[in-house]
């Protein structure tokens, strides 16, 4: 009996580790780069990590193919390195049948944060070797932003046009108001001057100066 | 006494400036512009460094400073405008004001354009994050545009989303309206500035004149206190002296001189007009000249630390890459190569694995090659109301040009054909008509009624000989050189097979045909009106001789 079992056993993990070599046809590589990430805070890589490793990979089958029942066992990691970087296939629950690349990828993919975030990483650190980062779409407002402050710029620019247009005009208008004021003072100014060339002294005719009105 | 009456009436007709420092700062503010932030800079990389101060300096004394003094002692002097004033020394050389103002008014159009380009980013600089910071995503969301990742995302905003220019010159495209706003804005800008004339230009000048020095301050503060700022200030201070043996060295300071302080553009004859006349001119002249010069002194400072931080920049980025690449390639543990036992784990792994280290295609990381490299190349060498309203319109409409996808193009064409020899010619044709048909000693007396003192031994040196010599000898050699240069432009190809590098083509002919036009067509006026003042001359001469009056005399003529 024991020697059924064990010889299970290994057959099982023989074909596990058929199933799972470096570049396997429908294997991913995939990168951690805890230090990086992390810095003094970097927890070392350990067996228990990579069961995490396992269980999060096997959320994200179930997750993607809504319901069938992978297990950590289904993901079958190999030739892990010190740089911590490793290969791994997914057989379906029971079989030794392996997953295609292609439903791999979009299960990876749709549940990609939920792996990052099971490691404290980031899509940069935490690198499936083919498996590109979604990225996010730049937000892009209604009005663009530039053509506010163009209106702003311009606004002002307009408003600087017309009072230099216009002041000048104003002012022409409140100078033609006092000119009318001065005349009327010039006609009081005149007439005082003709009252005071009058009294000036006694006019004696002997030494009279014809000249000193202008003869009209 | 007529023209002494006249002259009265002339004086207080004229507008004149509200105080010193509007002239000085207007001066200034003409003088400091691209050729100082920009243009100076890029020769001190180009010739190794601060060695290029001294050529500059020889050129400054010997050529910037005797025009200068020149252009604004006979603007104050006679009062008038650039082309009243060539026109006033003799009927023959009205054509050389002309000349001058065709060439401001084709100049001012381009510059606009760069100026429209700035408020283009202006108007960007309003959101965060800055838009040329990051690549924009492709349609699938896997990556970044090639376009952007080949070239840089700030290179991408540039040359896509700003110009969005065409492969060649011959492709005219359409007219991008965005650059058609800001060109618009630009010019309403200007019209604000000169709408009354002095009376407006002064009250901006002090904004616009001192500003930028304003904004130079905080740029050498930001920069020296960034990472790496120290290799590029070292670059730049560290003597190069093979440099100096270089003939083109001292040909280029020439130009920049010349071009930096903005002489011949009729510009400062202008401006020194609307002076009093007991004004003195010759301290003036020094203010400006040295003002120019440690301005473009100052900005090369910030310019060169920024230098160095983005030379260390790229460099530490250009080295992480490669231990990265090593790192993945041999799944060696993160943080065991580092930057300083890289060449140690790079012999042990081209020892243990040499065709897979060849595989992987390391870069070379050198420091001084990205001090050399990181400097971009093409760097821009340089009313009434309702006339100047009217002339910024036109000038707007034609400035169009500039907005087309291949606008840009057409942009380095009058940079390169428009300013430079025309500038030249102008200058030698101003300096001769001064020292010699106007009469330096008549100029002498002029400056001694105007200032109190005599001009000394220098300034009577550099306007009779020195400079006049100094400007043929820098149009002759510019004129060689510049023939001997195959007329090619760097367009912006995505599709080029070593895109990001410039495709390099050359000009059509219809297009060389306009960069000669350009070049040529200014300076005509200074022959053709010479040549029509010499018929008119001759027309009266003709019809005096035949008309002979005896008794036609000066006082009174008979009557026939």
């Amino acid at each position: 009996m024991l020697e059924k079992i064990l010889l299970l056993l290994s057959l099982s993990f023989s074909v596990a580790e058929e199933l799972c070599k470096p570049g396997a046809a429908e294997g991913y590589k995939v990168r951690f780069s805890i230090k990086t990430a992390l810095g003094d805070q970097a927890y070392p890589w350990s067996k228990n990590e990579m069961f995490l490793f396992r269980a999060a990979l096997a959320f994200a089958m179930r997750d993607y193919t809504n319901g069938e029942e992978f297990g950590v066992s289904d993901i079958h990691p190999c030739d892990e390195t010190e740089r911590v970087s490793f290969w791994f296939v997914v057989t379906r629950p029971n079989t030794t049948d392996l997953v295609d690349k292609g439903t791999v990828e979009m299960a990876i993919k749709k549940s990609r944060n939920r792996i990052n975030g099971a490691f404290l990483l980031t899509d940069q650190t935490l690198e499936f070797d083919g498996i590109y980062p979604t990225l996010a779409a730049p937000v892009s407002p209604d009005t663009p932003p530039w053509l506010i402050v163009f209106g702003v710029v311009m606004g002002a620019v307009s408003v600087g046009i017309i009072a230099l247009l216009v002041y000048p005009l104003v002012q022409r208008k409140l100078k033609k108001n006092k000119d009318a004021d001065d005349e009327d003072s010039d006609e009081e100014t005149g007439v005082k001057t003709a009252e005071i060339g009058a009294n000036d002294g006694i006019y004696n005719s002997t030494f009279s100066d014809d000249e000193r009105f202008t003869q009209m | 006494m007529d023209a002494e009456s006249d002259e009265q009436k002339e004086i207080t007709q004229r507008p004149k400036w509200d105080n010193k420092i509007q002239y000085l700062l207007t001066c200034i503010g003409f003088a400091v512009g691209l050729g100082n932030v920009w243009r100076f800079p890029y020769l001190c990389q180009t010739y190794g460094g601060e060695e290029f101060l001294i050529p500059y300096v020889i050129a400054l004394v010997f050529e910037g400073l005797p025009l200068l003094h020149m252009e604004l002692a006979i603007g104050q002097r006679l009062r008038m405008g650039s082309v009243g004033v060539w026109s006033s020394i003799s009927p023959y050389l009205g054509g050389l004001g002309v000349a001058s103002m065709l060439v401001s008014f084709l100049i001012g159009l381009f510059y606009n354009m760069i100026l429209a380009w700035i408020l283009w980013y202006f108007f960007h600089s309003f959101q965060s994050p800055l838009p040329w910071r990051d690549c924009p995503v492709n349609l699938n969301h896997t990556g970044y545009l090639t376009e952007c990742e080949k070239s840089s995302a700030v290179n991408y905003f540039w040359y896509h989303e700003t110009l969005n220019i065409t492969p060649n010159i011959d492709t005219s495209g359409s007219l991008q309206w965005w650059l058609v706003l800001c060109l618009a804005s630009a010019w309403c800008i200007v019209y604000i500035c000169f709408i009354r004339g002095i009376e407006t230009i002064g009250k901006a000048i002090y904004a616009t004149a001192t500003f930028p020095y304003l904004v130079l301050t905080i740029f050498l503060i930001r920069a020296l206190t960034l990472p790496g700022a120290n290799d590029g200030l070292i670059y730049l201070f560290t003597p190069n002296w093979e440099t100096l043996k270089n003939p083109k060295v001292w040909l280029d300071a020439a130009t920049q001189i010349f071009f930096s302080l903005s002489l011949a553009f009729g510009g400062l004859i202008a401006f020194s007009s609307y002076n009093p006349q007991k004004n003195n001119c010759e301290r003036d002249a020094l203010i400006v000249g040295c003002v120019n010069s440690f301005t473009s002194i100052y900005a090369s400072i910030p310019i060169f630390a920024i230098l160095g931080f983005k030379a260390n920049e790229n460099n530490n980025n250009c080295q992480n890459w490669n231990i990265l690449t090593l790192t993945n390639a041999f799944n060696i543990g993160v943080g065991n190569i580092t930057l300083e036992n890289y060449g140690e784990w790079l012999n042990y792994l081209n020892k243990t694995d040499p065709s897979e280290v060849e595989s992987l295609n390391l870069k070379a990381c050198n420091l001084q090659t990205f001090l050399e490299e990181v400097f971009i190349v093409t760097c821009l060498m340089m009313s009434d109301i309702l006339l100047t309203g009217l002339i910024c319109l036109i000038s707007f409409a034609v400035a169009l040009i500039f907005t087309l996808g291949s606008g840009n193009y057409w942009l380095e064409i009058f940079n390169s054909y428009v300013g430079s020899v025309l500038l030249l010619i102008i200058a030698f044709f101003e300096i001769i008509a001064v020292a010699y048909v106007y009469g330096i000693n008549r100029f002498n007396d002029d400056i001694e009624w105007m200032t109190g003192r005599r001009p000394n031994i220098y300034w009577q040196a550099t306007w009779r000989f020195i400079s006049p010599f100094m400007l043929l000898v820098v149009f002759v050699v510019y004129v060689v050189i510049e023939a001997e240069k195959q007329p090619t432009y760097n367009a912006w190809n995505p599709d080029y097979v070593h895109f990001p590098l410039a495709d390099v083509l050359h000009y059509p002919e219809w297009v060389f045909a306009i960069c000669v036009l350009l070049s040529i067509l200014p300076v005509v006026s200074i022959p053709l009106v010479a040549f029509y003042k010499f018929m008119c001359f001759l027309k009266n001469y003709t019809m005096n001789r035949h008309n002979q009056n005896p008794y036609a005399n000066e006082c009174c003529h008979g009557e026939l």
